[in-house]
């Protein structure tokens, strides 16, 4: 696919998402000061150039400094708990879907309880019942229980293809059951799984924003989150001090923000039934009635397998 | 009679879910190494605020509230019929009240704030989202964008603004809690009149989020429908457009009932930050203290309330799909 096709919000999108990572790879090198060392007073208005660019926090804390390491722990953990929960809900999926029979029965019937029980519920059932908790740990167990909807999503797509011609033609030369699921199914839903991992990397780092806030964050390490908890602990909105939590809102917003716009035009670039290019708009307004869809799209095709190739993305995509 | 059928199966399922929800609330706890209680007396013992007297009281009321000297399997129906009978156990941190009692004192206030949230918000981004995709053009894109930003903006996010913005420096409305300082709780004109005041800035700041998920949601449901054959054929066949638009409606709608549970579950785990960053006295803010003082009978009661309360929302939207979606009916009476 040509780099012209892509619409201008998938391009806003991925400056953005570079910008936050850049932010917490690079950050931590560029601001040397340890974000657990007192360097101010309680509160301290930011001040030009320096530790305290955007003044301290309730332990005299500089913010910046918590800012760009708390953006990488936040960072690290949604990326964790995103990539193991896409993993194990992927795996689910796929085998139930595929297989059938009992098999499907037996997971299908734990990914809809899962599903019915609030996560949160889980999340917080669990870290208030571990020994102690860092980073990796709250990752894992986010991880480990946000995967339920990525496996039935995953699911319903791999028992459609389950039924196509070619995978009796893999059959019938002797494909083994991995293999199929690996080359026949797997492509047909790549590019579902790749928006599905984004959106459960932001709801990973939401998660663990939430934790924090509630007073069940890692110990050990600033998070955007935790940040937040001492903040509101501490009554910096009502003091007006805005400088200790309007960075890391403002930070969290941009990550979840920028990782649901990277999702949601990938998923016009995917799914072009979603697509309304300008052309076709005008067209519409002219005679009066909707648009309709230039591409036929088959609900399961091939879409991430090059299927979208032929579809005429570059035509006046404003979105 | 197909109706029926469905609404049973729907109903025994949700018992199922709610099963292994209680089992979930009573063993997570209990895979500690030791014993909970233990680490909770052991904590009070931290703390220095009790004697060695009190705390062998303590630990033996717990240890016999808990029914910890008898097998797991047993210990589980204790639990059950606890449960069953409201009883929820006694706070660690606020000992001797009981559970029950706290939690009555903060579920109103949780529910004034999130069910008028809920009902709202859910009307009219669906409107939003339907009238978007229709109209299209600039009102498609201006609330297209809104949408999407509102609804990914973490809830407590725009919490915080709305606090600083409109309370801490407009001064237009009351900082934090739920009423005046010097009030009681009472159904008075009176009091309602400052209640509200203070009630404006978590719902707001709650229902503007859902409005956007729900038009995001709505608008991409009925673009595809406006592309699908039914809608085509309408149009060939003349068919007046309000008429084609309310087929288009019903159809895009039924995802969204569908959707309903799952999108009450992210806004009460939004709700509760919300309360937190408004200190709002209701569950979140209770859940907040719980957690900071290791008040686990309170913890799991809260949980199980929040598990309860999406279960049976879930059940809702199931049977109102049920009776909206004219297939679930036909399906087993064979009228295809």
């Amino acid at each position: 696919m040509s780099l012209r096709g892509l619409s201008p919000r998938f391009w806003v999108a991925v400056v953005l998402v570079a910008f936050v990572v850049l932010v917490g790879l690079v950050g931590p090198l560029i601001v040397s000061t340890n974000p657990d060392a007192t360097v101010g007073g309680l509160y301290d208005e930011p001040r030009c150039c320096g530790p305290l660019m955007l003044g301290a926090d309730n332990e005299g804390q500089s913010v910046i400094a918590n800012l760009v390491y708390g953006t990488r722990t936040s960072l690290i953990i949604g990326l964790i708990a995103g990539l193991i929960g896409t993993a194990i809900g992927l795996l689910v999926g796929l085998v139930a879907g595929y297989r059938g029979g009992w098999l499907d029965d037996v997971l299908s019937a734990i990914v809809n309880v899962g599903l019915a029980i609030p996560v949160l519920v889980i999340v917080i059932l669990v870290s208030v019942s571990l020994p102690q908790r860092n980073l990796y740990t709250l990752a894992l167990v986010i991880g480990f229980t946000g995967w339920f909807w990525v496996a039935r999503a995953v699911r319903a797509q791999s028992s459609s293809i389950r039924t196509r011609e070619h995978i009796d033609v893999a059959k019938l030369s002797g494909a083994g059951f991995w293999s199929i699921l690996r080359r026949d199914v797997l492509p047909y839903l790549l590019s579902y799984v790749v928006m599905a991992c984004i959106l459960q990397i932001s709801s990973a780092i939401l998660f663990e924003s939430t934790l924090s806030m509630l007073g069940l964050g890692a110990s050990n390490t600033t998070s955007l989150g935790t940040m937040l908890y001492w903040a509101i602990q501490w009554g910096s909105v009502r003091t007006g001090a805005w400088w200790a939590f309007i960075p890391p809102t403002v930070m969290l917003t941009l990550i979840v923000f920028s990782l649901l716009l990277l999702q949601s035009s990938l998923n016009e670039v995917f799914n072009p039934r979603l697509r309304r290019g300008r052309a076709a708009r005008k067209k519409a307004v002219k005679e009066g009635t909707e648009l309709e869809t230039s591409v036929e799209a088959d609900d399961a095709g091939p879409v991430g397998s090059g299927g979208f190739l032929e579809t005429p993305v570059s035509a006046g995509q404003d979105r | 009679m197909a109706l029926a059928r469905y609404i049973g199966r729907k109903v025994a399922w949700t018992l199922v879910v709610f099963v292994v929800a209680l089992l979930l609330n009573f063993l997570l706890p209990r895979l500690i190494p030791g014993n909970p209680v233990d680490a909770i007396v052991g904590q009070l013992a931290l703390g220095g605020g009790a004697g060695g007297e009190q705390l062998q009281q303590v630990h033996e009321q717990y240890m016999k509230e808990f029914g910890l000297d008898q097998p797991l399997w047993q210990q589980f129906f204790i639990y059950v019929g606890n449960v069953f009978q409201g009883d929820l156990g006694t706070s660690f941190a606020q000992y001797p009240a009981s559970v029950s009692t706290l939690i009555s004192q903060a579920l109103p206030w949780s529910i004034a704030i999130m069910l008028p949230a809920i009902l709202i918000g859910w009307l009219v981004g669906n409107l939003l989202g339907a009238v978007a995709a229709f109209k299209g053009g600039w009102l498609d894109r201006g609330a297209f964008i809104g949408s999407l930003f509102l609804s990914s903006v973490p809830p407590f996010a725009l919490a915080i603004i709305l606090l600083f913005l409109v309370a801490v420096r407009g001064g237009i409305l009351p900082v934090g809690g739920a009423y005046s300082f010097g009030l009681t709780p009472e159904f008075s004109l009176a009091f309602f009149g400052d209640a509200i005041t203070y009630w404006w800035l978590p719902f707001w700041s709650l229902v503007l989020v859902y409005i956007g998920g729900q038009a995001v949601g709505m608008r991409s449901m009925a673009i595809y429908e406006l592309g699908s054959d039914y809608v085509n054929y309408n149009r060939g066949l003349g068919v007046k457009e309000g008429h084609t638009v309310r087929y288009i409606f019903r159809n895009a709608m039924l995802p969204q009932f569908t959707g309903l549970a799952l999108s009450i579950a992210a806004l009460i785990t939004g709700g509760l930050i919300t309360e937190l960053v408004f200190s709002y006295p209701g569950l979140g803010s209770l859940l907040f203290s719980a957690i900071g003082t290791n008040d686990y009978p309170v913890i799991s009661a809260i949980t199980l309330i929040i598990t309860i309360a999406v279960l049976i929302a879930n059940l809702a939207a199931d049977i109102l799909t049920g009776f909206i979606d004219p297939r679930i009916r036909a399906v087993q009476s064979g009228e295809r």
